[in-house]
């Protein structure tokens, strides 16, 4: 075989291969998605998205489960962003870049490759039992809060650092002092960049189960009070299917979480589009 | 003499960018730097508002002084020092905003909250920078939809909206076309009657053409500065001739 045709043929065996590679991703998400749909779809109604479970959970609706979901995001990113954003204002502008900032963003890195059951675990004897907070909303949104941190520091840094240098410089030369261009110039650049840090971090939250079993709880009450137990929509999917009761609750609480999620991550682009200028 | 610079080194941590300059601006005078890349030209016009400052491992011994104040002593406000004198950059550099808002910037900062002041402000500022007329429609769109010189005349009516008696331009029309170009320099002309002007240029037919005195610098030492006409036509010094006249550079 000559050479060219070799290469060719190389050419055509790499294409092939990386074109079934993302046929088969694409398959398999889509795959999931349908079948969960097609199983929930139909239960799905005005009725099962505003009243409250019965029997468990194996009839009735999730609306406690969709307001307790939507508190514990609330709550968590009341946590979270300032701390967050405030972590990566400190160490893209204001630290000297030496040590110190290299162990923060050591540490931010190794938090966010640790499992969520850790985290779990340690809300629960930490805050849980040690600062008494138990099985609480408030556990639960500390929890979430660490575990989202990493995630925050990371988006809100690298929005940061694309926020072009002259600009910094346009402001100072003007006269305005350092925390002036930072509040005025500089997070307003990066806000697009940073909201989709923060969206990206609301679907972390909605779907995380094994960090929330243990400290935000698992009644399938709505939370009056910071204090409550609350289950979020994904642990209500995790203890019904752990129960196996009530399967067809569970596909259809599956679904509304699907296109909750689907809905953040789309904003999330569509945020990062905008950032680039799109 | 609104600036005097006596015997200044500047040094970025062990290397000595700048060496014993000496040097004076007058009132409502233009000043232009020139000199081949790297001989310090812009490097001593950041230390004329202390944007050095900004450079870790940056010092200077010696003294800048504005209307007869030393700049470099420790109670001055650096602050205050960047809005008396502004600043115009390579490249423009207007903030993501609109058009008003760029200009309103330096004035909001400076603790102006009230609409009308911010309002004639913003009108003054872009007639002074002749781009009112281009703008006057589009004060509430984005400062980036602008074309470059129209963008680089917007960040010059931004340091005129502090209210500055010294601006600063370095290399402001190197981005630029030669049309825009052509605007600016002679809106740099008119602005002579109201500011007084340092400009670094690479282009010595810039120089030529705007400023009133030139200084030559070269390896971080001011070989000659004079009358504009005597610098190009008679320098003193060879090593200006040599430049002046395109053997090296």
């Amino acid at each position: 075989m000559s050479n060219a045709k070799k290469m060719r043929r190389n050419q055509r065996i790499g294409f092939a291969f990386l074109y079934a590679a993302a046929t088969l991703t694409i398959v398999v998400i889509l795959t999931i998605v349908l079948y969960i749909f097609i199983k929930g779809a139909p239960y799905i109604s005005w009725e099962f998205l505003t009243s409250a479970p019965e029997g468990n959970g194996t009839e009735g609706g999730i609306f406690p489960m969709i307001v307790n979901t939507v508190l514990l995001v609330g709550l968590t990113l009341l946590f979270v962003t300032p701390v967050g954003i405030g972590a990566a204002i400190y160490m893209t502008e204001y630290a000297k870049q030496g040590f110190w900032v290299k162990l923060i963003r050591q540490a931010t890195e190794n938090l966010s490759a640790i499992p969520s059951i850790i985290f779990g675990l340690f809300g629960f004897i930490f805050f849980g039992k040690v600062l008494g907070l138990g099985w609480s909303l408030l556990n639960g949104a500390l929890t979430a809060a660490i575990v989202v941190l990493p995630l925050i520091v990371r988006t809100a840094e690298e929005a940061i650092l694309s926020v072009p240098q002259i600009y910094r410089e346009g402001s100072l030369a003007l006269g305005a002092s350092r925390w002036q261009t930072i509040r005025k110039v500089v997070l307003p650049a990066a806000t697009p960049g940073i909201l989709s840090g923060v969206v990206l971090s609301i679907g972390r939250v909605v779907g995380e189960t094994a960090a929330l079993l243990f400290t935000l709880g698992s009644a399938d009450r709505m939370a009056t009070s910071v204090m409550d137990s609350a289950r979020s929509l994904s642990l209500h999917v995790y203890i019904l299917a752990h129960d196996g009761i009530g399967f067809d609750q569970v596909y259809a609480t599956s679904t509304v979480l699907i296109v909750v999620v689907l809905i953040l991550n789309l904003s999330a682009v569509f945020l990062t589009r905008k950032r680039r200028g799109q | 003499m609104k600036i005097e610079v006596k015997e200044l080194d500047m040094y970025y941590g062990d290397f000595q960018a700048l060496q014993k300059i000496n040097l004076q601006v007058e009132s409502n005078s233009i000043m232009a730097f020139i000199g081949p890349s790297g001989c310090g030209k812009s490097t001593f016009l950041k230390t004329l508002n202390r944007m050095n400052d900004l450079i870790p491992g940056s010092r200077i011994n010696g003294e800048v002084r504005i209307d007869g104040e030393n700049i470099y002593e420790g109670d001055v406000d650096v602050i205050d020092l960047r809005r008396r004198v502004g600043m115009v950059f390579q490249k423009p550099n207007p903030f993501p905003m609109t058009v008003f808002d760029n200009i309103a910037y330096g004035p909001r900062i400076h603790g102006e909250r009230k609409k009308e002041a911010l309002e004639q402000i913003v009108i003054e500022s872009l007639e002074q920078a002749a781009l009112f007329e281009e703008v006057k429609d589009r004060l509430h769109k984005s400062a980036l939809s602008l074309s470059g010189g129209q963008q680089q005349r917007l960040c010059i009516a931004r340091v005129l909206a502090v209210k500055p008696e010294i601006v600063l331009m370095d290399e402001p029309t190197s981005a630029l076309d030669p049309i825009s170009t052509g605007r600016i320099e002679e809106l740099i002309t008119e602005l002579k009657e109201r500011y007084t002007i340092v400009i670094v240029t690479h282009n010595m037919q810039q120089a030529g053409r705007v400023s009133d005195r030139t200084a030559f610098f070269l390896m971080g030492d001011l070989i000659e500065e004079g009358d504009t006409d005597t610098i190009f036509h008679t320098p003193k010094n060879p090593k200006t001739e040599d430049y002046i006249t395109g053997r090296f550079g």
